[in-house]
């Protein structure tokens, strides 16, 4: 199978790679361009562990051919610090331990920022079904909700 | 170890809500896991699995897959060691199937190939001749007589002969004459349950990187919760020797005990030995749910005997036990759990194994425990029900306390049931107003909690720093913890502590994180490193000012004369006396190696409240409290976390998870939309209440929490849908249709 250049922006840098026309995103990302932070949980968009921002839009990268990212905006969890300084959400998921094993933390990230962009001010509930696709086994989810309204009302009030 | 003379010791840096060590690497995409790493050169591996419940194999042939441009090798069982040992061969022939595959998924051969997507279509190029065989996957049906048989010859001796050959493990605790109990119950109620399999779940799939040299020289980067018992099962699988193989055990993506085996370390280890070449091997999730180990699948008899005024007169529990296509003695372990929470005049429980053709079972967070607790618990809230008497009062009276003589042979020490149970009946949560459709569940659970093999190195480093070296794998914040606990002994701020995760040529040998072993025993070894290292400095301090060894005390993080005859020394801090170390003897570092006992059951006690939709049979959780004794907790978030996480995992094996397995034998759910793991929405939030009864075992009074909070929900879940349906649910999961087929009859 041959290879296609595709050329693309994600988190702000412009990125050009070549890949097959099956591959996706995801594997692209991981594989070929070394940003390993979106996993791979389920392969099916059922997990959200590889969640990542496509055109302003929440996506699972395991769902989108790479190519179809040809001039888009791809942003993952490897743009959302900037720099040393943490996002609020970062630091805050730090702070109120809403990570255990931390393999679906950057999915979550990525999730709860995209609502975050969308509705400043969500409820409890607003943020549980806006998180619904994004699995954690370790926490409970008890206090990802948490983290995510603390980060929330710090933003409102910056 | 005994826990510390001192009774109200003030704990500086324990009980503090620190940052974990590892996060900002896992917050922004840096951790490495499993699947994250390459080599130059790298292959990638894929399996090839059978499709069949239960076949003998008849030839596989590879050569088309060999022949593939891209393709560096293809390995089959005959690639790999025959142990001799039971557990080992059992190990291998997971691996790759020798001469019969045992279940849906079971691995036959392995490719090594260039990419990922050569390796998807070599696998498709083995032909494997099958003569496919009667199977069988449920444990009622396997232990009949007349039953396929999954594998002969494997009984042990404790199995009375005339059995199917699928029961494996027959066990049988308990005391007291039970006849003479039942004798004296005004109400009896017997009841049969079952409970489906579930699955570990982890977020991240088995990853591996390996890489075997024909010297017999290999490396393996792996998400483990046990690189020494990696180590181990390669080893024995390959047939080289331990000291050759290192083993690194990545970040973690979860485990739960799913990851305390080796599926697929051993196989990239052998296709890298035959391409000569590092080898990758990620698993998709439909081989996790097919082919690694889910927990058992039960089947059980519960009978208990009470008094008009809520007094357990006698109690008896048969347990049916499938542990998938191998001989498995978690039965065991639920046997003994099963009413450990209760002061029993007489009580036996009985358990067996029967295999069926189903994946190997693996341990998963407590395992055998949720299911013979669950049982036992659901007869206890329906004599409760019958008699009208408060089921918490009821579990007060029976509790079992210090010195009871437990239903599975040890006295207990101290623990902290009636504590939990009473933290529960004063929650406001125990009397709040319940609504139609609504009902209050509740639940003991216990766990034993283990210790074990465990190695620690603590080195003083020379600017005043320190750096713990440990051997598990941290799944849940315990290099946060084990950091804390060496802080809190030498007397330095957290930060000034590293801990890291030794590789297996790094360290001596540790049991796998498993058992909620980790804070308790490598905590436990941790704080005796430090008490070494403390030993040592206070030896080059007293060589300093010149007077004996016993004048030096620690205190504050530095050395101190013991008293106004030792002089008018000013204390040296720990920075002072690692900074010269170089003159007074050389580096200095403490390291503790132990088989760690006295790890202290554990007991929790879950309240749920549920609402039950009569027309679609779905349950709401509304409300839901956990309650348990930690002994000690190092750091409450993290402890709350397992508290929390164990309830949700238990609130999906009471109403959504399950193996769901075809008249064919084959998974039919092997993905995460049919395999439904709880979602945010699903949940309230998870209310938690740590209790903190000492454990006598550990100096700080730890005991492990990571398993204990799994044990309650599914009989919680359970007395509260089958209060607010009205019916008593005796199967799990209380799926929505199983759920209305009951209410409606």
């Amino acid at each position: 199978m041959k290879t296609l250049p595709i050329e693309t922006t994600i988190n702000g840098d412009n990125t050009e790679f070549l890949c097959h026309a099956d591959e996706s995103l995801l594997d692209v990302l991981r594989d070929r361009l070394g940003m390993t932070g979106s996993k791979e949980g389920c392969g099916t968009g059922d997990c959200g562990a590889c969640s990542v921002m496509l055109n302003g839009r929440l996506v699972c990268s395991c769902l989108v051919l790479a190519v179809e990212t040809q001039g888009a905006e791809v942003e993952t969890i490897e743009g959302m610090a900037n720099g040393e300084e943490l996002h609020p959400l970062q630091r805050v998921f730090l702070e109120e331990a809403a990570l255990q094993c931390g393999v679906c933390t950057p999915g979550i990230l990525v999730a709860a920022k995209a609502l975050l962009e969308k509705n400043p001010n969500p409820t409890d509930t607003e943020v549980r079904y806006w998180l619904a696709g994004n699995l954690c086994r370790c926490t409970g989810y008890d206090k990802i909700i948490k983290a995510v309204q603390t980060a929330a009302a710090e933003m409102r009030s910056a | 170890m005994a826990f510390d003379a001192q009774t109200h010791r003030e704990f500086k840096v324990v009980g503090t809500r620190v940052t974990r060590p590892d996060g900002i690497d896992k917050v922004t995409g840096k951790a490495a896991y499993g699947a994250d790493i390459s080599a130059p050169g790298m292959l990638h591996g894929r399996i090839l699995r059978s499709p069949h419940a239960h076949a003998r194999i008849v030839s596989i042939d590879t050569s088309a897959a060999e022949s593939l441009a891209g393709v560096k090798a293809v390995v089959t069982g005959a690639d790999l060691a025959q142990p001799e040992d039971d557990f080992f061969a059992d190990v291998a022939i997971n691996c790759l199937a020798r001469d019969k595959v045992l279940y849906d998924g079971h691995a036959v051969a392995a490719v090594a190939a260039k990419s990922k997507s050569i390796a998807k279509q070599a696998i498709r190029l083995i032909k494997v001749d099958y003569e496919i065989l009667p199977h069988v996957t449920d444990v009622d049906e396997a232990m009949k007589p007349d039953a396929p048989v999954v594998q002969e010859g494997r009984a042990l001796e404790t199995v009375p002969r005339g059995m199917s050959q699928n029961v494996t493990t027959h066990c049988q605790f308990g005391h007291g004459d039970l006849d003479a109990g039942f004798a004296k119950a005004d109400k009896i109620i017997e009841r049969s349950f079952k409970t489906a399999a579930t699955h570990q779940g982890y977020i991240e799939p088995q990853a591996c990187m390996a890489s075997l040299g024909s010297d017999g020289r290999g490396e393996v980067w792996c998400c483990t919760q046990g690189q020494y018992m990696v180590r181990q099962n390669c080893a024995a699988v390959l047939g080289v020797e331990e000291s050759q193989l290192r083993i690194t055990s990545s970040e973690i993506g979860g485990g739960f005990g799913g990851k305390t085996s080796t599926f697929i370390e051993p196989v990239a280890l052998a296709l890298s030995r035959k391409s000569g070449k590092p080898v990758k091997i990620v698993m998709t999730r439909d081989e996790v749910l097919k082919a690694t180990g889910p927990t058992i699948s039960t089947s059980m008899d519960i009978k208990i005997g009470m008094t008009q005024d809520g007094r357990i007169t006698a109690a008896r529990g048969e347990l049916r036990y499938s542990g998938g296509a191998y001989p498995n003695e978690t039965v065991d372990m639920g046997a003994q759990a099963a009413f450990a929470a209760y002061d029993l005049p007489a009580v036996e429980t009985i358990g067996w194994n029967a295999m069926t053709n189903r994946p190997k079972e693996i341990p998963y967070r407590a395992p055998g425990a949720p299911t013979s607790i669950y049982a036992v618990e659901s007869v206890v809230d329906e004599l409760c029900q019958e008699l009208g008497l408060d089921p918490l009062d009821v579990r007060l009276l029976n509790a079992a306390r210090k010195g009871t003589l437990s239903s599975y042979g040890p006295t207990f020490n101290e623990i902290g049931l009636v504590a939990t149970l009473e933290a529960a009946k004063a929650h406001p949560h125990y009397t709040a107003p319940l609504g139609p459709n609504q009902g209050r569940g509740l639940s003991c659970g216990f766990w034993f909690n283990f210790g074990g093999n465990t190695c620690v190195s603590l080195n003083i480093n020379d600017d005043g720093t320190v750096g713990v070296v440990e051997g598990n794998p941290d799944i849940g914040g315990s290099r946060a913890s084990i950091s804390m606990m060496a802080a809190e002994e030498l007397g330095v701020p957290y930060d000034k502590v590293r801990t890291v995760i030794a590789d297996t040529s790094s360290l001596g040998f540790n049991d796998i994180t498993d058992g909620s072993r980790v804070t308790f025993a490598v905590g436990l070894a941790t704080i005796e490193a430090a008490r070494a290292a403390i030993k040592e400095m206070c030896r080059r301090v007293a060589k300093i000012w010149d007077i004996d060894e016993e004048a030096v005390i620690w205190e504050d993080g530095c050395a101190k004369p013991a008293g106004p005859n030792a002089g008018t020394h000013p204390p040296m801090a720990l920075a002072e006396i690692a900074a010269i170390a170089g003159k007074t003897g050389g580096p200095i570092a403490g390291h503790h190696e132990v088989n760690a006992d006295g790890a202290g059951v554990s007991f929790g006690v879950h309240l749920c409240d549920t609402e039950v939709d009569p027309e679609t049979g779905a349950t709401k959780i509304l409300r839901y409290t956990v309650f348990q004794d930690a002994g000690k907790a190092v750091h409450p978030d993290y402890v709350e976390g397992q508290m929390q996480g164990g309830a949700v995992q238990g609130i999906g094996w009471a109403l959504n998870e399950e193996y769901i397995y075809g008249e064919d034998g084959r998974l039919q759910n092997a993905g995460f939309l049919d395999y439904r793991v709880p979602v945010a929405s699903d949940l309230p939030n998870i209310e938690t209440v740590i209790l903190e009864i000492p454990n006598p075992g550990h100096p700080y009074g730890v005991r492990g929490v990571g398993e204990t909070p799994i044990v309650p929900p599914l009989a919680a879940i359970a007395n509260a849908v089958s209060r607010a349906a009205g019916v008593r649910m005796t199967e799990l999961p209380m799926s929505p249709p199983r759920l209305l087929k009951a209410m409606t009859g």
